[in-house]
């Protein structure tokens, strides 16, 4: 069997995305290349029941989906955080994109359901619809869209309260002494 | 597994209340900053060469 060069086109056009994806499902981006390259593998031994013209990059979700969510069980079973792992894994590589902001903003991710964390990540930043990211989640739309509701308001949540805390009682305080009240 | 450690909701006014336009806005542009981050690295050559190799292995005979 060769490999049709219009399917390893679009295969290789997916892994940018698939890369990304697998970050933010584990936090780290040696892993998260391993599981992209256990994901091809996996693919490509399988890839005679890839129908041609149908969604490809859906079809390498999924299965990179699949293959995380068993290891993820796995070392659940092994190492008892697995979330606290993934949180302190997101907080060990600050450089990855310089600001502030974004340090803040990935910690709160990670703090969330992977449930959820991957729903809002398939809608919201890897452009999937709602019906697309529910077959590679294996659930109901709905689900999906609480899914991505629950991650917002809870996303929204943690990050005004850290930015409350920023600026917190000094402010208030300041803006009492100053005589402000505008607000 | 829901609710870990969350603090509890009326710790923030906007717990209760549906998110506002700003606050959304600013949780999409920053989940696809740093999701588009990474696409823009483009593909590595590591899954490039991945692809070339299985290629001619799968021409040899597959050992899957």
């Amino acid at each position: 069997m060769t490999l049709d060069p219009s399917v390893r086109d679009a295969v290789l056009a997916a892994v940018p995305s698939l890369r990304a994806f697998a970050i933010s499902l584990c936090g780290n981006v040696d892993r998260a290349d391993d599981l992209v390259q256990e994901t091809l593998l996996r693919a490509l031994a399988n890839i005679d029941s890839f129908e041609p013209g149908s969604n490809m990059p859906a079809w390498l979700f999924t299965i990179l989906r699949n293959l995380f969510r068993s290891e993820y069980r796995k070392r659940r079973r092994e190492v008892e955080d697995a979330d606290g792992t993934y949180a302190q894994s997101l907080k060990s590589q600050p450089e990855q994109s310089g600001h502030v902001e974004f340090q803040e903003f990935r910690a709160a991710l990670g703090k969330l359901p992977p449930d959820q964390r991957e729903a809002l990540i398939l809608v919201g930043a890897s452009g999937f619809s709602y019906e697309e990211a529910a077959e590679i989640c294996g659930c109901a739309v709905g689900t999906i869209k609480s899914r991505v509701n629950r991650a917002r308001a809870r996303l929204a949540d943690m990050l005004s309260i850290e930015s409350m805390e920023d600026f917190g009682p000094d402010v208030a305080t300041r803006a009492i002494l100053s005589g402000t009240t505008s607000r | 597994m829901d609710t870990p450690s969350s603090p509890p909701a009326s710790a923030s006014p906007r717990a209760q209340g549906r998110l506002g336009r700003d606050v959304q806005a600013k949780i999409g542009n920053q989940l696809r900053a740093i999701y588009d981050d990474v696409v823009q690295e483009g593909v590595p050559d590591r899954f490039v060469e991945l692809l070339k190799r299985l290629d001619k292995k799968d021409e040899k005979g597959s050992d899957s």
